[in-house]
């Protein structure tokens, strides 16, 4: 029963979506917006439980002394000023308004961290395309002109080199590029990736997809 | 503080050393705490406590309890004797996005693109639209023939998906130059903040 | 080794220098002259920018801020130059947001850029009458269908902790059929792709995206189809929306450094390969 339940509730779940997309009508739409709600709730509980368990991790790890112990101490620490700012010193519902500890908070240190983290991605994009770019075969070569093109056409320097070229400046082509050739790549991984997705919805809707209720 | 902060990531491009893993802790703590406040106010509070005790003179709403319940489910995740429960939620929450992706892929990324894809394949009068209704045309086909494995790209058919990983090769090309437009980006952010707003050497 | 061979092999370091010289010396300087006319404002930016045009005063706008900070410098010229343009049409705006910092990052465009704006203030506009921020909510694309049968439903209170049906705003906005036009603002999952699955293609509402560079491409197909009304891709589409709304903004600020590093790179790969192609043929 550990196994079947679940694999009921994802079957009669899936029916219910799929049924009200035809049937808007009740009882159906109010089985739909309840699902709806239920699952916004559950999604909230879900993040809950990716911190709790990251608080478990770092205390176990502090606990047993492991290998960069004390930067699980930082994190645990990060984590409850956090956390007390934003439940218990920021006024309640209005913890996000400016002037708030969870709001300077957010703005000094959260805001600078997520930036910065994903600003230095600039400096590996750039030493891995001089490093990795070879133009190897005819594939690689279609690629890298492909990007080159967009690289250049995208931005007024298209428009300075290539200015003498009447309809055939940088930026023409990139527009070009993207309108046609792109689009249809793009457009036969995207009907490939819906495939996908219907076969795969329509094994959890039967009940033969039974991955996601794990062992025993 | 936040130029301190952004020195110590940007250190790691140097090598590896313990300011940038201060950073990275702390961003991780603070990244949790953030994410945990957040959805204590709008889910917890607002969706599910505000709804079932709600302010007076309005109904409560007894059905978010089952939500609650579902969401609790899936915390004993935590408990190893009692971690099946979870399955419960999760079961619901997998039903619920395999019903709604059926229909809507279905829909936008497979029936649209097919009809937008049927164009005619010559416009009179204009070379160009000829031209690009053919390479959308062509090109959307041969790229979904490379992607059926289940036959044997030899011959004929294999010509054919060959010509679908030009297209392709265009495709990723396209997605790599906008990459690094989008990597750049982020870095003159931080860069404007740095000469900018830190230093004041940027007017 | 020779000169090919220690270029082939050179500390990535040094690259970084470089990266970091090509982005930062032209923020130091003012483009030259005729760089900024040269912005291309291409047809999906321009198309946004004539819907938006059309509507007539009083439309309700919804503005989905679906990104975080590290996308900032690309998105938020794209939100605070929308913003304006809505405002200065007299457009109503809800913003709403499915990632935790994007209603976040919606605050910070109208403390920091729109309610200091000369032209802005002089609309008087008021929380709860002329705009409202309904925050965030967990569940994704779950609630964008909720959204579909009840937005107060799905958001049930504000960013700042007010009950959603005591807004002004919305009393008379229940479902996606009151909303003209959602503009969504995406930096990955859950974004444009959704608001068209599951908000454009499902409740019949206008969809238009302002994305990442990097999701660019893969949205694209959807302006072909007219499943999105208009697209912004990146730095330059936010440039673009800027130029076309007559709006000298940060994107704009960004261009030249942008179109130098973008130049550097290029460089680079053709030195790479360079180096890869001649020391080959000597190996050969």
């Amino acid at each position: 029963m550990r196994r079947e339940i679940p694999i009921l509730i994802a079957i009669v779940v899936g029916f219910v979506y799929v049924i009200a997309f035809f049937v808007p009508h009740p009882p159906l739409n109010k089985f739909q917006d309840w699902g709806n709600d239920w699952i916004q709730i559950i999604a909230g509980f879900a993040i809950v439980l990716g911190v709790l368990n990251l608080l478990k991790v770092s205390l176990e790890k502090v606990y047993k002394k492991s290998q960069g112990w004390g930067y699980a101490v930082i994190i645990i620490i990060g984590f409850l000023i956090m956390t007390a700012a934003g439940l218990f010193f920021s006024g309640g519902k209005n913890y996000q308004n400016p002037g708030t500890p969870f709001y300077d908070i957010f703005f000094n240190i959260y805001f600078p961290l997520n930036a910065t983290m994903f600003a230095i991605l600039a400096f590996f994009v750039a030493s891995a395309s001089y490093r990795a770019f070879r133009a190897r075969n005819k594939e690689a070569t279609l690629l890298l002109l492909a990007a080159i093109f967009l690289m250049l056409g995208r931005t007024p320097l298209g428009d300075y080199m290539s200015s003498w070229a009447g309809d055939w400046q940088l930026k023409n082509i990139s527009d070009w590029i993207m309108d046609f050739p792109q689009t249809a790549g793009q457009r036969a991984i995207m009907i490939g990736i819906a495939l996908g997705i219907i076969s795969t919805s329509l094994r959890v809707i039967t009940g033969l997809e039974r991955t996601f209720v794990g062992g025993e | 503080m936040g130029a301190f902060l952004t020195l110590g990531i940007i250190s790691f491009l140097y090598k590896d050393n313990p300011w940038y893993k201060f950073c990275e802790a702390l961003f991780v703590g603070i990244s949790a705490g953030y994410w945990f406040c957040t959805v204590f106010w709008s889910q917890f509070v607002a969706k599910l406590v505000d709804n079932v005790f709600p302010p007076a003179g309005q109904p409560p709403q007894y059905a978010y309890l089952v939500g609650g319940l579902l969401g609790f489910m899936m915390l004993l995740r935590l408990v190893p004797k009692i971690g099946w429960f979870s399955r419960w939620p999760l079961a619901f929450v997998v039903g619920g996005t395999a019903g709604a992706y059926l229909i809507g892929y279905a829909l936008s990324n497979g029936m649209k693109q097919v009809k937008s894809t049927i164009l005619p394949l010559w416009v009179s009068g204009n070379l160009n639209a000829t031209v690009g209704n053919i390479i959308l045309v062509v090109g959307t086909f041969c790229g979904l023939v490379y992607f059926f494995f289940s036959k044997e790209h030899k011959g004929t058919y294999g010509k054919i998906a060959k010509l679908g990983i030009f297209f392709l090769m265009i495709t990723f090309g396209a997605s790599f130059g906008y990459t690094v437009m989008a990597r750049m980006s982020l870095l003159i952010g931080r860069m404007d903040f740095l000469f900018g707003t830190w230093l004041g050497l940027i007017k | 080794m020779d000169f090919w061979q220690k270029l082939l092999a050179l500390d990535r370091r040094i690259i970084f220098v470089f990266v970091a010289l090509a982005l930062v010396i032209p923020l130091f300087f003012t483009a030259p002259p005729g760089f900024l006319k040269k912005i291309d404002i291409s047809s999906p930016v321009k198309s946004l920018y004539d819907y938006v045009e059309k509507l007539p005063p009083g439309s309700k706008v919804m503005i989905a801020f679906d990104y975080d900070p590290p996308t900032t410098p690309e998105l938020q010229p794209m939100a605070i130059s929308f913003l304006k343009h809505c405002f200065l049409k007299d457009l109503d705006v809800i913003m709403i947001g499915l990632w935790p910092q994007g209603p976040v990052q919606a605050q910070f465009a109208m403390e920091m850029d729109i309610l200091t704006d000369e032209k802005i203030k002089a609309k008087n506009l008021q929380y709860g009458v002329d705009y409202v921020n309904l925050g965030f909510q967990a569940g994704n694309e779950f609630v964008i269908l909720r959204m579909g049968s009840d937005i107060a439903a799905a958001f049930p209170v504000d960013y700042f902790g007010t009950r959603t049906r005591e807004l002004p705003l919305m009393k008379d906005v229940k479902n996606f059929d009151n909303i003209r036009l959602v503009y969504n603002i995406s930096a990955g999952y859950p974004g444009t792709y959704e608001w068209v699955i599951f908000a454009g293609d499902r409740f019949g509402v206008k969809i238009a995206g302002g994305n990442t560079a990097v999701q660019y491409p893969h949205v694209s197909p959807y302006l072909q189809t007219g499943q999105l009304v208009g697209l912004l891709g990146g730095m330059q589409g936010a440039a673009a929306y800027e130029k076309v709304s007559g709006y000298f903004g940060k994107a704009t600020k960004y261009m030249f450094s942008q179109a130098v590093s973008h130049a550097m790179v290029v460089f680079f790969i053709i030195l790479g390969n360079l180096a890869y192609f001649i020391t080959r043929g000597r190996k050969t």
